[in-house]
This record gives structure tokens, C-alpha cells and sequence, in this order.
């Protein structure tokens, strides 16, 4: 056997530190959320068994269901609706060349950096007098505020990076700008479409202050909301053994997504945060 | 007469320039109703008395609302919390984000399987690792206290989201570990883009491990990091979710975004509570020119 090297074994060492570092708070939630009544309040750094009693009770004392439907759909309609609008926006942006092109796409990049409490009262008139307090229109609405200017940032670097001769070959075979968008350049652009997509779903899926404020009742609630409102019999003891159950069945769709996309996702966010 | 058909030549710039704005039009209105008119009203809401429950009963109160504002003891301890926030959380995720970016692009046996698993904490929602960790630092059944009490590192049980000593440190310790891995991901990606044979020269010029990070890595990796560092620090500025989740509006730890909400929502003051969110804008807006301007000026050092 050969040897091995300090250096090397400081990798490893160093290694299984992050490694604990990363995973050990989703491991206690698993952990914990398996533990029924007052074992809970026991420590013990292994799971000793496994009930599934929180997960029951999530679904039978909160509408906890109705609330993950509410996150589906909001988080699908907000990506389409941006999606749908933002390619249309990016072949504008990424391939005409018209006077005022990059100060527009500068002005839509520039609301991503909007804080959102910023717009919070003015948003909070418009949905209302518009009829679309606590539902799931009004969320939808809202979440263009950070979804849009991301899906066409990205798409526009995408849209440049095709090849002009395609474009030039449609043109010259009488295309129309509808057919070449949705029949020629949308296809190429399929893979940018998933990755946008999906970072714009989970950050949809994760929003919480526009949740809060533009809900009111427990059945229209998404579910970050309804995980940091989850209360119990009692006003003084949260039922954290129900949180951590419910912090579990939201997350590990998200972590199985994440490995799955794991490329695509880290070439998302780079593309967003480098291709300046 | 049969027209030809368009081809690019054909194309006139009117033509071309009017069809870009019927694609941008939609988008365009979007952005428009959901960003541009919703700061205008904050901004005209921050001149009134309105209360949220009577909108339309607003009265003009012309810059009493901004100089109640910054008379106010809690904004300003607001300012602190989120300065002190911004400072403490960057400068952490920047640090255990290099080390771990630097670690990843190290070659060794299951590094593919660490650069997956570093995704998770990216992937958890943000009131989810709020809650997961508040969980953590909890006084009677949290495994901090646990963990602390039986290293003997402490003598009894810290309420460490309910005592402001703390409070600060327990938000961003979560803070960091939530968006570490945005970080890392920036900086792999920029230490991939770094040649190894810049390495391999530098050694045989006798370059020990610390002269070529200090000579190749960091200057290299000036561009990756600036980035990061915008887009993190815009993030620290606004934060709301995860304070909020932990501490509720604690003064220890509420930012000028928990501030101003609880104006807003919970205190109904519209007219105040838009002044402070307007006084948010300014701020983040401010930062965030800076930051364009100084990402230009050190693009053009690089050139």
C-alpha cells in the first residue's frame, strides 16, 4: 500500500468537515422530524426509530396540502407567464439592433436589484383594487418582479450566442418573425429554457415577504409561509417535530432537483452572476 | 405587385426597430405595472398620512414622514443591524466560500460527490433553514446547547434567539451557511477558468503553495469575487425572510426592510412605513451604482 501523503490526508480531513458542516442541519430536521411526542425533547445524535406521526399530523392539523398545491401553481404560472414574455422580449434584446436597446435591457435588469419591500404599498393597492388579494393570481403577478428581469438576462445572452445564419436561412425562406421565434429559435434554445426555468420556479417557490403580506387566510397560503406561521394547540409551544416534517417533505424535492440539474443549474447561475 | 419577400437586407431599420417593441411591449407593460408604478406610489405614500385600512383617505403631510423617520431611534438601530449584518455575513460566506471553492477544485477521490452535496443548503428554502436552525439554537431542547453544555464550553442553556447579545451572531451563522454555496459555485467556476500550467511554472520558478495563491489565485479570481460580493451584499441589504422567521421584529436584530414592513403591515402606517421603504430603495440604489461603477473601473484595470 502506498503511503499517504499529509497534504493529502488534510483533503480528506477537510472534506468530511464541510461535509458535516453542509449536511448536518437537514440531517437533525430528518432526524428530529421522526421523533413522536416528547422524545423530541430528548437528544440523541442518532435516529432511534421511525414514526412517522409528524408527517401524519402536518397533513391532518394544517392544510398543509392545499398549501404545497398553492406553491405548484404559483410557482408554474409565474415561470410560464416569464417564460412566455421573455422570450419574445430577449429575441428583441439579442438580435435587432435598435436605438435604446441596452438601456432597456439595463432598466429591466435593474428592477432585479429592487428591494422588495420597496414596492410593497404600492403593490399591495394595485393588487387589491385589481381583485387579486389572497389568491394566486396576485402572487403570480407579484413574482415577475424578480423572475422577469432574470428569464430575460439570461435568455438575451442565450438568444446572442446563436449562430446569425440561422436566422439569416429563415428569413430567406420567407419566415415570419412569429414562426421564427416559436419554430426556429425556440427549440435551439430549449436547454436555456429548462435552466432559467427552473431557477425561476424555485425562486418562486422559496418567496416569502410578498407571500406573507398579499395572504390572508391559512388556505391560501404558500408553503414557506405556512411553515413559518405552523403554530400548535398552545400560543408558547410551537410543534417543532410538525416543522421539521414539514421543512422535510418541502426540501427534499428541491435537493433531489438540484443534484439531478446539477449542471445545468450551476451554469444558470453563472451565466446570470458572469455573462455581464 | 409582388413585394420580396423580407430577408435581412431587405429589412428597414424602421421596420426592424418598430418589431422589437411590439416583442418587447408585453414585457415591457409587465415590468412597468409591477415595478415601475408600485414605486411611484410608495414614493407619493411616503408625502401622506395613509393607513392601510383607508388608502384613499390619505392627507398630504409634505417631509414630516422623513423627519420622523430619522429622529427615529429604532430606524437607525435598523441601519446598524443591517449594516453590521451585511459586513459580518459577506465577509464570512466570502471566506468559507473560497476555502471551499479552493478545496473543490483540489483533485481527490469523492470531490465530484462533495461538489453535489455542497448544492443542499442552496437548495433549501430560506425559511426552511430559518427554521431548521432556529430549531438548532433552541434554550431547552436545541442540540447547540447540547453540544456546548457537554464539551463544557458552557455552563447553562444560552437563549441565543431571545437574548439580543446573541441574537445577531445566531441570524448569521444561518445566513452564512444558507448562501455559502452561491459563493463557492462563483468561485469554482472562476478557479476552473485558471490555467494549471500558470502552477506548474510557478513551482519550477520555486513558488511555494501561499506565494501562488497570493500571485496567481487571488489576482485572477479579482473578477469571480467582485461579483460575488455585489450580488451578496445587495442580498444582505434587503434581507427580511430569514430575520423575520428567527426573531420575529426583535430591535436586535430587525433590518431596515423588517422595519419597514412592520410599519407598513403590522403598525398600518402606510404613509411612515413607505417613507422608510422608499429610504431601503435609496439605499440599496445607492450601493448599487457604486458597485456598477466599480465593476466598470476594475474591468478596465484588467484590460
Amino acid at each position: 500500500m502506498t503511503r499517504l501523503r499529509p497534504a493529502t490526508v488534510l483533503l480528506y480531513v477537510l472534506g468530511a468537515l464541510v461535509l458535516v458542516y453542509t449536511l448536518f442541519p437537514f440531517y437533525w430536521a430528518v432526524v428530529s422530524s421522526l421523533k413522536p411526542g416528547a422524545s423530541l425533547f430528548r437528544i440523541d445524535y442518532w435516529p432511534s426509530g421511525l414514526d412517522f406521526e409528524n408527517y401524519r399530523a402536518v397533513f391532518a392539523t394544517q392544510p398543509f396540502g392545499r398549501n404545497m398545491l398553492n406553491s405548484v401553481i404559483v410557482a408554474a404560472s409565474t415561470v410560464a407567464a416569464s417564460l412566455g414574455l421573455s422570450v419574445f422580449a430577449a429575441y428583441a434584446l439579442g438580435r435587432i439592433q435598435f436605438r435604446g436597446r441596452s438601456v432597456l435591457l439595463y432598466t429591466i435588469l435593474g428592477t432585479s436589484m429592487f428591494p422588495q419591500v420597496a414596492v410593497l404599498s404600492g403593490l399591495f393597492e394595485l393588487i387589491s383594487a385589481l381583485g387579486l388579494y389572497n389568491n394566486w393570481f396576485g402572487l403570480t403577478f407579484a413574482y415577475m418582479i424578480f423572475t422577469l428581469p432574470f428569464t430575460v438576462w439570461v435568455l438575451t445572452t442565450f438568444m446572442r450566442a446563436l449562430p446569425r445564419e440561422i436566422e439569416d436561412a429563415a428569413l430567406i425562406d420567407g419566415a415570419g418573425p412569429l414562426v421564427l421565434v416559436c419554430r426556429i429559435l425556440l427549440p435551439l434554445l430549449a436547454p436555456a429554457l429548462v435552466t432559467t426555468g427552473l431557477l425561476a420556479f424555485i425562486a418562486a417557490w422559496n418567496e416569502f415577504l410578498f407571500a406573507l403580506t398579499f395572504t390572508l387566510t391559512n388556505q391560501a397560503r404558500t408553503v414557506p409561509v405556512a411553515i413559518a406561521l405552523i403554530s400548535g394547540t398552545s400560543q408558547y409551544e410551537l410543534p417543532w417535530g410538525q416543522i421539521m416534517a414539514a421543512s422535510v417533505i418541502v426540501t427534499v424535492p428541491l435537493i433531489v432537483l438540484a443534484l439531478v440539474f446539477q449542471r445545468r443549474i450551476v451554469s444558470g447561475l453563472t451565466a446570470g452572476a458572469l455573462s455581464d | 405587385m409582388v413585394r420580396p419577400r423580407a430577408s435581412l437586407a431587405v429589412v428597414r431599420p424602421s421596420w426592424r426597430t418598430r418589431r422589437a417593441w411590439l416583442f418587447l411591449l408585453p414585457t415591457l407593460l409587465v415590468v412597468a405595472a409591477v415595478a415601475g408604478w408600485p414605486l411611484a406610489r410608495t414614493l407619493s405614500f411616503a408625502f401622506t398620512d395613509a393607513q392601510l385600512d383607508q388608502l384613499d383617505a390619505a392627507g398630504w403631510v409634505g417631509l414630516r414622514n422623513f423627519a420622523y423617520l430619522l429622529g427615529d431611534p429604532d430606524w437607525w438601530g435598523a441601519v446598524r443591524n443591517t449594516v453590521v449584518f451585511t459586513l459580518c455575513s459577506v465577509f464570512l460566506e466570502l471566506t468559507i466560500g473560497l476555502g471551499i471553492a479552493l478545496l473543490l477544485n483540489a483533485r481527490f477521490h469523492g470531490r465530484a460527490v462533495l461538489r453535489a452535496v455542497v448544492l443542499v443548503p442552496w437548495a433549501i428554502p430560506t425559511v426552511v433553514s430559518a427554521q431548521i436552525w432556529a430549531w438548532m439554537f433552541h434554550d431547552f431542547y436545541g442540540v447547540f446547547n447540547d453540544l456546548l453544555l457537554s464539551l463544557g464550553l458552557i455552563d447553562t442553556p444560552v437563549a441565543w434567539l431571545a437574548d439580543p447579545a446573541t441574537s445577531m451572531a445566531a441570524v448569521i451563522v444561518t445566513d452564512v451557511w444558507k448562501t455559502t454555496p452561491f459563493i463557492t459555485l462563483l468561485l469554482l467556476a472562476g478557479l476552473q477558468t485558471i490555467p494549471r500550467e500558470l502552477y506548474q511554472a510557478a513551482k519550477i520558478d520555486g513558488a511555494g503553495p501561499f506565494m501562488a495563491f497570493f500571485r496567481i489565485t487571488l489576482p485572477l479570481l479579482k473578477p469571480a469575487i467582485g461579483i460575488a460580493l455585489v450580488f451578496r451584499t445587495l442580498d444582505a441589504l434587503r434581507i427580511f425572510d430569514l430575520i423575520y422567521v428567527m426573531t420575529s421584529n426583535s430591535r436586535a436584530t430587525a433590518t431596515i426592510s423588517v422595519y419597514a414592513r412592520q410599519q407598513l403591515i403590522d403598525f398600518q402606517e402606510v404613509g411612515f412605513g413607505s417613507a422608510a421603504s422608499f429610504l431601503v430603495f435609496v439605499i440599496v440604489g445607492l450601493f448599487s451604482v457604486l458597485c456598477v461603477a466599480g465593476l466598470r473601473v476594475g474591468r478596465e484595470d484588467v484590460r
